[in-house]
C-alpha cells in the first residue's frame, strides 16, 4: 500500500497531453480535413459539393499528374543511387582512424545539407543562367565551348540539375548516418578479417555492407518519403515555372499549382493522397527487397 | 576495458605501419578524391559571395573568382527594393519560437513516455513514431482551410503552432532521457514531496540541457529553411521569412544579378555561421537520431 502511494503513473497523461492536443488540432485534423476535401470540389470560395471519387478518377486520368510523377521519380532515382553509394564508400573511408582531417571532411561534406534548399535552388539557377551565369563564362574562358549553352532550355538537363542539387545536399547527410551505423559494428570483426588477409575492398563488400543493411533500409525508406516531397529546389531553380515543358515540375509543385494557384483544393488534396499511397507502396517494396536480400 | 587497452594500441600501431608502407599511391588518390569533393561542396557558396560584390555588367560578361567593389551598391539597391532585414527578423522570430516551443513540449512528452508506465503508452508512442512517416503535404490543404476558418492565415501562429508538436524531437529526447536520467533522482524528488511538474522543470530539464541544445540548433535550422508552408500560408511581403522573400525577389528583379546573389548570400549566411560554430553538435545529433532508430 505504501509503495502504491509513490506511484504517479497517471501523471504521464498530463505530460504527453500538450503534444497530442497540438498534434490533434494542427496535424491530424488538417490531414483528415484534406481527406474530406479530396472528395469535394472545394475551390476556397463556394460551398464544397461532394463529388465522391471524382477527383481521384480525374487524377488517375491526368497526363500532367503522370508527367510530374515521372519527373519526381526520375529526379529522385538519379540522385538517390549515387547518393547512397558514394556516401557509403565515404563513410567507410572516413571511419578510418588513421585518416588525417576526418572531422574537417565530415563537416564540409555535411554542410550543404543544412543550407536553405530554396536559396540553393536559386543560386544554382543563377550559376546556370544562359547569359549571366558563371558556368558559361567559365567554360567559354577556358575554351571548352565557343558560345554560351542555354542549359535551362533542355528538359533532361533540368531534371539532371535538380538531381545533382539533391545529391549535393544529401550525400553528406547519408554519410553521417552510415558513419553512425559503422560505430555500432564491432571493430574486432574487421581486424579479424584483416588478420586473415582480407583486402579493404573485401571487408567493405562482405562485412560492412551486410552489417549496415538495416541502416541502408532506413535510408532508402526515408529517401523515398523525402524524394516524393521534392519542392523547394526545383521551384526556385525554375522560378516556379517547372522549367522547359514542365520537365522539372515535381508532383508537389503540381499540387501547389493546382491547389494554391488555381484554387482547385479538392483536386489538389486528391493528388496529395495519391502521392501518399505511392509513398507507402514504394516503402513496402523497398522493405521487402532488403528483407529478401538479407535471407539470401 | 582498462586491461584491453594496451593490446588495442599495439594493433593500431601495427596497422598504421602496414598502411603507411603499403598504400602510398592509393592513399594519394583517396586524399585527392576527398579534397576535390570538398572543393565542390564549397565552390557554389564561394561564387555566391564573390558575385554579390560585382555589378550586373561584370556578372553578365565575365567569369570571375575574385571579389569586386560593388557590395555596397548591391546592398543599397536591394535595400531600396525589399526589406530584407524584416525577412531576417521574421525568420528569426518564427524559428526561435517554434524551436523553444517544440523543445519544451517535446521534453514534456518524452518525459511522460520515458518515466511513467500508464495504460496505452506503447500504442501512443508507436502512433507518434508513425506520424513521422506521413508527409507534411497531406496536411497542407486542410491546414490552409483550418487557419482560414480560425482567421489565422498570414499570421505567425500558422507556422509556429503546427511546428510545436515535433515527433522527431520527442523521439530524440526520449532516447537521451532513458540513458541519462536515473529513476532514483525522480523518486528522491517525490520522497522530498516535490510536485511532478516541479520535478520536471527543476531537475529533469536542467539535466537535459546539453542534449536539448544540440537538438535545438538542428530544429532551428530546419525551421529557418522551411519554405513551402510559409509560401502557402502567408500573403503579405512583410511577413515572409527570409528564404521565401529571397525566392520571390527572383520573380520581381530577375535581371538584377548582384542583388539576387546578395539576397541568396544573406539568406544562407546565418546558416553558415551557425554551422561553423556548432558543426560537431549538429552532425552528432543527426547521427544519434538515426542510429537509435
Amino acid at each position: 500500500m505504501f509503495a502504491k502511494s509513490i506511484r504517479k503513473d497517471h501523471y504521464g497523461y498530463y505530460f504527453i497531453a500538450p503534444f497530442f492536443i497540438l498534434f490533434a488540432i494542427f496535424g491530424l485534423y488538417p490531414i483528415l480535413y484534406s481527406l474530406y476535401i479530396s472528395f469535394t470540389n472545394f475551390d476556397g470560395i463556394t460551398t464544397p459539393d461532394f463529388v465522391g471519387m471524382g477527383n481521384y478518377i480525374a487524377v488517375l486520368q491526368d497526363p500532367l499528374f503522370y508527367k510530374t510523377l515521372f519527373n519526381t521519380l526520375f529526379i529522385w532515382g538519379v540522385s538517390v543511387v549515387p547518393q547512397l553509394t558514394v556516401s557509403l564508400v565515404l563513410a567507410f573511408i572516413l571511419n578510418d582512424k588513421l585518416l588525417k582531417g576526418r572531422d574537417i571532411f565530415r563537416a564540409v561534406y555535411f554542410f550543404p545539407n543544412i543550407v536553405t534548399a530554396a536559396s540553393l535552388g536559386l543560386l544554382v539557377s543563377l550559376i546556370f543562367d544562359w547569359q549571366s551565369g558563371g558556368l558559361n563564362h567559365f567554360l567559354v574562358q577556358v575554351g571548352l565551348i565557343d558560345n554560351p549553352i542555354n542549359w535551362k532550355n533542355n528538359p533532361w538537363f533540368m531534371r539532371l540539375i535538380v538531381s545533382s542539387i539533391l545529391f549535393f545536399q544529401y550525400f553528406g547527410y547519408s554519410m553521417v548516418i552510415y558513419l553512425a551505423g559503422l560505430q555500432g559494428i564491432d571493430p574486432a570483426l574487421q581486424e579479424a578479417a584483416q588478420m586473415d588477409g582480407a583486402k579493404k575492398k573485401h571487408i567493405f563488400i562482405h562485412i560492412i555492407v551486410p552489417m549496415l543493411r538495416p541502416i541502408i533500409l532506413f535510408q532508402m525508406i526515408t529517401s523515398i518519403i523525402g524524394g516524393i516531397q521534392i519542392f523547394d529546389q526545383p521551384f526556385t531553380l525554375t522560378n516556379g515555372s517547372g522549367g522547359p515543358d514542365r520537365a522539372a515540375m515535381t508532383s508537389i509543385m503540381y499540387l501547389y499549382n493546382v491547389a494554391f494557384q488555381s484554387t482547385r483544393f479538392g483536386y489538389g488534396a486528391a493528388i496529395a493522397f495519391c502521392l501518399f499511397i505511392i509513398i507507402i507502396l514504394l516503402s513496402v517494396v523497398s522493405f521487402m527487397m532488403t528483407k529478401r536480400k538479407s535471407r539470401a | 576495458m582498462q586491461t584491453v587497452k594496451p593490446v588495442e594500441q599495439q594493433k593500431v600501431t601495427l596497422q598504421q605501419y602496414d598502411t603507411v608502407r603499403r598504400l602510398t599511391l592509393g592513399k594519394v588518390i583517396i586524399y585527392l578524391c576527398l579534397i576535390s569533393l570538398a572543393v565542390i561542396c564549397i565552390i557554389p557558396f564561394y561564387l555566391m559571395l564573390i558575385y554579390s560584390t560585382h555589378n550586373n555588367a561584370t556578372i553578365a560578361s565575365t567569369f570571375t573568382f575574385l571579389p569586386g567593389p560593388f557590395l555596397l551598391d548591391n546592398y543599397t539597391n536591394m535595400a531600396s527594393k525589399i526589406n530584407i532585414w524584416r525577412g531576417f527578423a521574421n525568420s528569426f522570430f518564427i524559428a526561435g519560437t517554434s524551436t523553444v516551443l517544440s523543445l519544451y513540449i517535446g521534453s514534456l512528452t518524452a518525459y511522460g513516455f520515458a518515466k511513467f508506465k500508464f495504460k496505452g503508452r506503447n500504442w501512443l508512442f508507436l502512433f507518434l513514431l508513425a506520424t513521422m512517416m506521413v508527409p507534411g503535404q497531406l496536411a497542407l490543404i486542410g491546414m490552409y482551410r483550418l487557419f482560414s476558418t480560425l482567421g489565422l492565415l498570414d499570421s505567425y501562429a500558422a507556422i509556429i503552432l503546427p511546428a510545436a508538436a515535433n515527433a522527431f524531437n520527442v523521439f530524440f529526447i526520449k532516447q537521451f532521457m532513458e540513458s541519462s536520467i536515473p529513476d532514483e533522482i525522480i523518486e528522491s524528488a517525490r520522497v522530498d514531496s516535490a510536485g511532478e511538474f516541479r520535478t520536471f522543470n527543476q531537475i529533469v530539464l536542467p539535466i537535459l540541457g546539453p542534449a536539448i541544445s544540440a537538438l535545438g540548433i538542428f530544429t532551428f535550422i530546419g525551421s529557418w529553411n522551411n519554405f513551402l508552408t510559409p509560401l502557402v500560408l502567408f500573403f503579405s511581403l512583410d511577413k515572409y521569412p527570409l528564404p521565401v522573400l529571397v525566392a520571390l525577389v527572383q520573380g520581381y528583379y530577375g535581371m538584377d544579378y548582384g542583388l539576387l546573389y546578395l539576397g541568396v548570400a544573406i539568406s544562407i549566411l546565418p546558416i553558415i555561421i551557425v554551422f561553423a560554430i556548432f558543426s560537431r553538435q549538429i552532425i552528432g545529433s543527426v547521427a544519434l537520431g538515426a542510429v537509435k532508430g
